[in-house]
């Protein structure tokens, strides 16, 4: 191995070494001295395009742009000098003056790049109040608001969406003071190719893109007296609900985040951790079929809404390769509205669900027409955890106080691996933990299936089940998800089963999730400590396979019949349909 | 503000759609399906068509794998590629420094106010449209405006009238 070249150089007085190729920008964070960028986010969109991160080095002409600028022997930075301070607030100007300054009213007000930093800079008068441009917001689609006339133009949205995601919805478009990310032809959002998977809110350092909320008719359903309104909530809101209350990324909140659902007024709070159980009976029972009859191998898991609308437009002659499942909150909203109603004498049609998703695909999934039951969708709102959080501080909820308190019975008891449904490879390791115990008939030595864990874009591997050896592969994100749909449409997968989740890391960094800024990303790994937090709560739990669960085993007994039985395929199954990339 | 929807090529019969559609897969198979050839397609089809039907766009997204909202990108970046047809007489008015300073502002005005259009519109009988360029190279008798091509310096408002009652 050949040794790093280090280069040494000076950064406001400090000495610092690091290796070669590191930009100014990081190796000032290396010795904590904070460089404010805009258009910034690691190994994502580094293009230098803001120029608020530069930065003045001895001898040379113009300011560098610190996010780009590769460090040089003997260099000498200046990264807070009076010339770069000047220049920042100019810039800032600039794009200030051209931005819907309404930030009390503003979705990202307090947890905004943007505002932050004029804050920093002590903005206090825009200087160059000319003309701004006018954009019509586009509220079309279930999923996504996108509303140009708070963006800034530093594409973070187009570099998730074409690099990381490979799907190119938004681009660039335009020239000059006309210049904006638009969609082909400036169509809606719910007319292209987005599959809604919400990364571009995650990574967009303004309120230019936020969710479709449904805040307003959830607080209608829980003033009404008629309406029994049931909230579940998804494996992987508790691991980072807590972060929108300042508590730090990876805390456990789920004690406190079912206290507040139960102050907000909801009937009854359920763990879609249970439907999840559900799932993973389902789909290991089909697999178990599929793989004995070598029938639409590999199968693909089904749970990730953004990746079933992918496949949908991208690949609709291998949608036959999709497990029937529907997805747990699905699942779930179903058994609320059958099961459960029945046993409770509750007209179905008075029972409103709310889902709490790190998600803004299930609200896409939710009106899907298949997904309902008697008429009555399976589950009729979906709040993100962001949206959770909007409606526990409305409430003056102190929530970080909150006593710890437990999901309602029946319908809260989960098991581990419902848990882990949350994190990438999750899926796949609850699956094995069933498939190998009804394949074998025998309970498992060992049932941390460590090779599927871990961030890794793309893993694959062998497991052996009694004398079978099946290959799994786990893909998350869709960019990754395309090398594996091009593997199998070009006759080249030798695997049997499949794991995709739309969003990079799983659900946990889902689209729905507590917005992290450029900065706490590149120091923080906000992907492992919420995975960390998701595994604990499956090493603590007391029943860790799905088929063990005792709710789910009464339910089946009492209601369904069999696993993948006829009751259980009208109540718990889907289909797919072939979706057109463009409506336009 | 840019307009919603491309507009849909003036066809309203399959027929036309499947004749625009064999003639655009004659195009496409003159180059390789390398992303590098985006702007030479995208150039042939402008000058076929006079803009780059919205049918043009999907083939060449599918063609080269590149997503449409890029293409859509490069198309409105550049002001040689046109999303709508330009009208049988496609009427520029150079508002590049010189000629503005001598007042082709006002030869645009006037234009848009006889034509009752906006700046990249095409009349609805297709027979003008408007562009707003930039520096033609013919200074030396600005204020200039060009139909097809053609340039007309020195030009007044009374003039453009005259050329435009003689296109009539």
């Amino acid at each position: 191995m050949s040794e790093e070249k280090m280069i040494n150089l000076k950064i406001d007085n400090k000495d610092v070494r690091v290796p070669e190729g590191t930009t100014i920008l990081e190796a000032a964070r290396k010795v904590n001295i904070d460089i404010p960028t805009l258009c910034f986010l690691k190994e994502i969109n580094e293009v230098g395009d803001c120029r608020m991160c530069i930065t003045e080095v001895e001898g040379r002409r113009g300011f560098a742009t610190s996010c780009i600028q590769k460090v040089e022997e003997g260099m000498v930075v200046h990264t807070n000098s009076p010339a770069v301070i000047e220049a920042r607030r100019t810039i800032l100007d600039l794009i200030l003056s051209n931005h819907h300054r309404d930030c009390l009213t503003c979705v990202r007000n307090g947890n905004c790049e943007l505002q932050s930093l004029a804050q920093k800079l002590n903005m206090t008068d825009i200087r160059y109040d000319g003309v701004k441009n006018e954009y019509e917001i586009d509220e079309l689609s279930p999923s996504i608001v996108r509303d140009f006339n708070k963006c800034i133009l530093c594409r973070r949205c187009v570099a998730t969406c074409k690099k990381v995601q490979k799907i190119g919805a938004i681009d660039t478009t335009q020239r000059g003071f006309s210049s904006c990310i638009s969609t082909v032809g400036n169509n809606s959002l719910n007319d292209v190719n987005c599959t809604f998977c919400g990364q571009c809110i995650e990574n967009c350092p303004t309120g230019a893109l936020h969710e479709k909320e449904s805040i307003e008719e959830v607080w209608k359903k829980l003033k009404d007296p008629e309406t029994y309104v049931v909230v579940q909530t998804a494996p992987a809101v508790r691991v980072a609900l807590g972060e929108e209350f300042g508590m730090p990324i990876g805390t456990n909140a789920t004690g406190k985040m079912v206290n507040a659902l139960k102050c907000l007024g909801f009937d009854k709070v359920f763990d879609t951790n249970t439907g999840a159980d559900f799932t993973i009976m389902e789909e290991g029972t089909e697999f178990v079929k599929r793989f004995k009859e070598n029938d639409n191998l590999p199968m693909i898991t089904s749970c990730s809404p953004g990746w079933v609308k992918y496949i949908e437009m991208n690949y609709p002659e291998n949608l036959k390769h999709l497990s029937s499942c529907k997805s747990p909150h699905e699942m779930f909203g179903a058994l609320i509205k059958t099961y459960y109603a029945e046993k409770e004498n509750i007209d179905p049609a008075k029972i409103y669900v709310v889902s709490v998703m790190p998600c803004i695909a299930k609200k896409f999934e939710r009106q899907r027409e298949e997904m309902k039951e008697n008429g009555l969708y399976d589950v009729d709102a979906v709040l993100t955890t962001r949206e959770l959080a909007r409606m526990i501080k409305s409430a003056n909820i102190e929530f970080t106080e909150l006593e710890d308190e437990a999901f309602d019975d029946p319908m809260g008891e989960a098991t581990g691996a419902g848990a882990i449904f949350g994190v990438t490879g999750g899926v796949m390791e609850a699956a094995l933990r069933s498939v190998s115990e009804i394949l074998t008939g025998k309970e498992l030595e060992k049932i941390d299936f460590e090779e599927v864990r871990g961030q890794t874009g793309i893993k694959r591997a062998t497991i052996k089940i009694g004398d079978n050896e099946i290959k799994v592969v786990v893909a998350h994100g869709l960019g990754n998800a395309q090398t594996i749909m091009e593997e199998i449409k070009q006759g080249k997968a030798d695997y049997q089963f499949v794991e995709i989740m739309a969003c990079p890391g799983g659900c946990i960094m889902g689209g729905g999730q507590p917005i992290k800024s450029s900065k706490t990303r590149m120091t923080v790994d906000v992907r492992k400590k919420r995975a960390d937090a998701m595994y604990t709560i499956d090493e603590k739990s007391k029943i860790r396979k799905s088929h063990e669960n005792p709710v789910l085993q009464k339910i089946y007994q009492d209601y369904l019949g069999e696993p993948g039985g006829h009751k259980a395929h009208e109540i718990l199954h889907t289909h797919y349909t072939e979706r057109e990339k463009y409506r336009i | 503000m840019e307009e919603k929807n491309i507009q849909e090529e003036g066809s309203c019969c399959n027929c036309m759609d499947e004749k625009l559609e064999k003639e655009l897969d004659e195009i496409l198979e003159k180059y390789t399906n390398s992303k590098d050839n985006l702007i030479q397609i995208l150039n042939e089809v402008q000058i076929k068509y006079g803009y780059i039907p919205q049918i043009a766009q999907r083939k060449i997204s599918e063609y080269l794998g590149i997503p449409m909202a890029e293409i859509y990108g490069v198309i409105t970046f550049y002001s040689r590629f046109t999303l709508k047809p330009k009208g049988k007489y496609a009427i520029s008015v150079c508002l590049g420094t010189a000629c503005f300073v001598k007042g082709s502002e006002k030869i645009m005005e006037r234009l848009k106010q006889r034509l009752n259009i906006s700046e990249g519109e095409t009349t609805p009988d297709g027979k003008f449209s408007i562009d707003a360029t930039r520096c033609v190279g013919a200074c030396g008798i600005a204020p200039v405006f060009t139909v097809n091509g053609e340039v007309y310096g020195k030009a007044t408002v009374k003039k453009l009238d005259e050329v435009l009652d003689s296109l009539q």
